[in-house]
């Protein structure tokens, strides 16, 4: 079982140490983990993708409520979502290979972002399905080099999870 | 007012009420020694910074109080890493400051640096390495804060040379506030309620104490609910002191070395009311067959541990003593019945016991510590056989008289920590009981229990093995004692060289005697105990077996 979570954290130095400290010394599994400053500088927001049962994930969860500079955790699986990840993927392309490169692109609604003598850099954003799927359609043609930004995720509708007071709010 | 970094923390040390701290100069924390050069606090030098971590540990346990140690960058900071750990496992209110080297040399392995925010991140509640002078006094009451509230445990607060050396106006930092960090200390009337209709449905319930009921200090209601719903109750090594140990309900500890009637009780039990525990593995033995038949109702101030190891029916988040006068306050009297009848009829048939064979056995050497002392003495151990029998044969009586290595079972813990406990127990008799080896983990400790005038008893159980290591070779190791035999320093002449007086023990009628003597001292006393060389710690579980197949 996956779960994502979103951790808002004190911006402390260290503490992305402590969060992934924390995961290895207990055993936890990260499948992703993205973090960035918040609309408030004093608080980051973390993503966490995390594999495991569901006694592993409620363990997860109570030992990060333990870090002093965790201020709030949201199960964003337990509800309506909206989660993204954005890829860039640099490939293999022959100036001949271009307009076909090109289609495949615009099928994912994704972007050429950059171009070399024999490779192409695409830029796509998505989510986790999507973001495979366009991985594996390029595959074909060599894919040279491959980022991941890691996913990001929010809830969907009016309820949002404010930066800094750490409560929920309609 | 313009102060510097190391006023400001002596200020607030001062400010949480610190009479003393236990710590070893070094190049930098030297502006704080200066600082503390002519402060109203009392500064006990040991003679290494593990025993400086240990001897504030023993002083926080004893006293309800945190205990504070401070060291030098580098090499002193991580000596105190097995002290910190040590109170990170026992949940100890300790703070640990360290020196640092300057702001602009961190990061580029100067000299005597260690990164021990870093080595420490796992073992500590939290931390800080402070870079700005103005952060200090915020940092000091957070410190404090955070040791002593929710679930106590080790803070370590790290200070740059010229962050104690720089100066700052004295400015008030206000109340803490950490948005991250807010205890559950209420326990939910639905849980509480759940809990009492749990207790009341019982036929065989059995009360598992432990170090939570001494950290919230609530022994009185402890008994006070034991005797209301008449559940025997079994402690832990850590909740040993939580439950008067003579009491007609106490059933002394369970687990690997526990006696045969507490796992007994705990095999067949009904409902297992589990307070301020957290499961170990030595306690539990196979987890599958750990009170298999039983509801299982767990109360803790610490949300992670419950369901961390066993499957709990009802759990309750929230502090032991608000708990425990919740649930009083819900029930009523219970007459005694089969369970009761039961529990009394085990007690007699598998009693602890030891063969007297008119050698030395450690056994007695504990049962007459107990009679000379009146049960009334504070207790500090090390870690292996003694430590056990010490646990056995004590009959602990007081809250907080009992100073053991639980959790993370640290050989040298004993002396230093003793030492810890006579400073904040001036007037009471402290007994270190260790074994011939891990008196010698610490051993240096002794110049600092005679530099300071603490009469601390020293009473080492002299086998001349590591015994508890042994006793397993001798059990699962086909009788291979791998590098278990110790041949040790005459622990008199030890004693003297430090200026302690030292005394040998070989026959059962000396101990009395000896004992007397080392009471009637004042000053620091060590007695070798000579005792029976292969004498097993008994009852025991095998590791990883069910707690009712126990060997002994």
């Amino acid at each position: 079982m996956r779960q994502t979570l979103a951790v808002l954290v004190e911006n402390n130095p260290g503490v992305l140490a402590r969060v992934a400290g924390l995961f290895s010394r207990r055993g936890f599994n990260i499948d992703s983990l993205a973090v960035g400053r918040t609309d408030n500088p004093a608080v980051s927001r973390m993503t966490i993708v995390v594999e495991g049962d569901d006694h592993t994930l409620e363990q997860v969860t109570k030992q990060l409520h333990k870090l002093i500079d965790v201020i709030k955790i949201i199960d964003v699986t337990a509800e309506e979502y909206v989660d993204r990840e954005l890829v860039l993927i640099k490939v293999s392309a022959d100036p001949g290979q271009r307009i076909e490169i090109a289609q495949i692109a615009e099928i994912f609604r994704a972007r050429i972002v950059d171009l070399g003598r024999r490779t192409l850099t695409l830029e796509c954003t998505g989510n986790e399905g999507k973001i495979r799927a366009f991985e594996e359609s390029l595959r074909p043609y060599g894919i040279k080099e491959l980022v991941r930004t890691g996913k990001i995720a929010m809830l969907r509708g009016s309820r949002y999870t404010g930066g800094g007071n750490g409560k929920e709010e309609e | 007012m313009v102060k510097s970094g190391a006023q400001i923390l002596v200020d607030g040390l001062l400010e949480q009420g610190v009479d003393t701290i236990f710590g070893y100069p070094g190049g930098a924390v030297l502006p704080i020694y200066d600082a503390l050069y002519d402060a109203e606090i009392r500064h006990i030098l040991t003679r290494h910074e593990q025993g400086a971590a240990h001897a504030a540990d023993g002083y926080a346990r004893a006293s309800g109080r945190p205990g504070v140690c401070l060291a030098t960058s580098g090499p002193g900071a991580t000596n105190l890493v097995t002290g910190i750990t040590n109170a990170y496992m026992d949940s100890v209110p300790l703070v640990a400051f360290t020196g640092q080297v300057v702001t602009a040399q961190l990061g580029k392995d100067s000299f005597q640096e260690a990164d021990i925010t870093g080595i420490t991140l796992p073992v500590t509640k939290h931390n800080y390495l402070v870079k700005d002078v103005r952060e200090l006094a915020r940092v000091v009451r957070e410190a404090f804060y955070l040791a002593t509230t929710g679930r106590p445990g080790p803070v370590l607060v790290d200070i740059p040379r010229d962050v104690s050396a720089g100066l700052t106006g004295d400015e008030d930092p206000g109340p803490v506030n950490l948005p991250g960090y807010r205890p559950v200390t209420e326990p939910a009337p639905a849980r509480v309620e759940e809990a009492v209709r749990a207790i009341l449905a019982a036929e065989r319930p059995v009360i598992y104490a432990g170090g939570g009921v001494v950290n919230s200090g609530a022994h009185a209601e402890l008994q006070r609910f034991a005797e209301l719903i008449l559940a025997p109750v079994t402690a832990t090594l850590m909740g040993l002191t939580g439950f008067p140990g003579d009491h007609p309900l106490s059933l002394g500890m369970l687990g690997m070395h526990g006696s045969k009637y507490a796992n007994y009780a705990v095999c067949e039990c009904d409902l297992l009311i589990a307070v301020g525990v957290r499961f170990d593995d030595r306690v539990t033995g196979r987890l599958e067959c750990f009170a298999k038949d039983a509801k299982i109702i767990h109360i803790d101030i610490d949300p992670a541990e419950i369901g961390k190891n066993v499957r709990v029916d009802i759990a309750i988040v929230g502090d032991v003593k608000k708990t425990l006068n919740a649930l009083c306050a819900r029930l009523k009297a219970r007459l005694p019945g089969a369970w009761q009848e039961k529990i009394r009829q085990w007690k007699k048939e598998y009693p602890l016991t030891y063969e007297e064979n008119g050698h030395l056995k450690p056994q007695q050497v504990i049962r007459e510590i107990y009679r000379a002392t009146g049960g009334r003495a504070r207790i500090a151990t090390d870690v292996g056989q003694h430590q056990m029998w010490t646990a056995q044969y004590y009959t602990f009586t007081r809250p907080r008289s009992f100073i053991s290595s639980g959790g993370l079972g640290t050989m040298g813990f004993g002396l230093p920590a003793a030492i810890g406990v006579q400073v904040a127990c001036p007037d009471e008799v402290v007994f270190s009981i260790s074994g011939d080896g891990s008196i010698q983990m610490n051993i240096q400790e002794m110049a600092t229990a005679v530099n300071y005038d603490l009469p601390v008893k020293i009473a080492v159980m002299d086998n001349g093995y590591l015994g508890m290591v042994r006793q397993w070779q001798e059990l699962f190791y086909n009788r291979r004692y791998s590098y278990t035999e110790l041949r040790n320093p005459d622990f008199v002449k030890l004693a003297e060289a430090y200026g302690a007086a030292g005394r040998r023990v070989t026959k059962p009628e000396e101990v009395a005697p000896a004992l007397a003597e080392a009471l009637a001292a004042p000053k620091p006393v060590m007695i070798d105990f000579v005792i029976e060389r292969e004498e097993n710690v008994l009852p025991m579980v095998p590791p990883g077996e069910s707690l009712d197949k126990m060997l002994g």
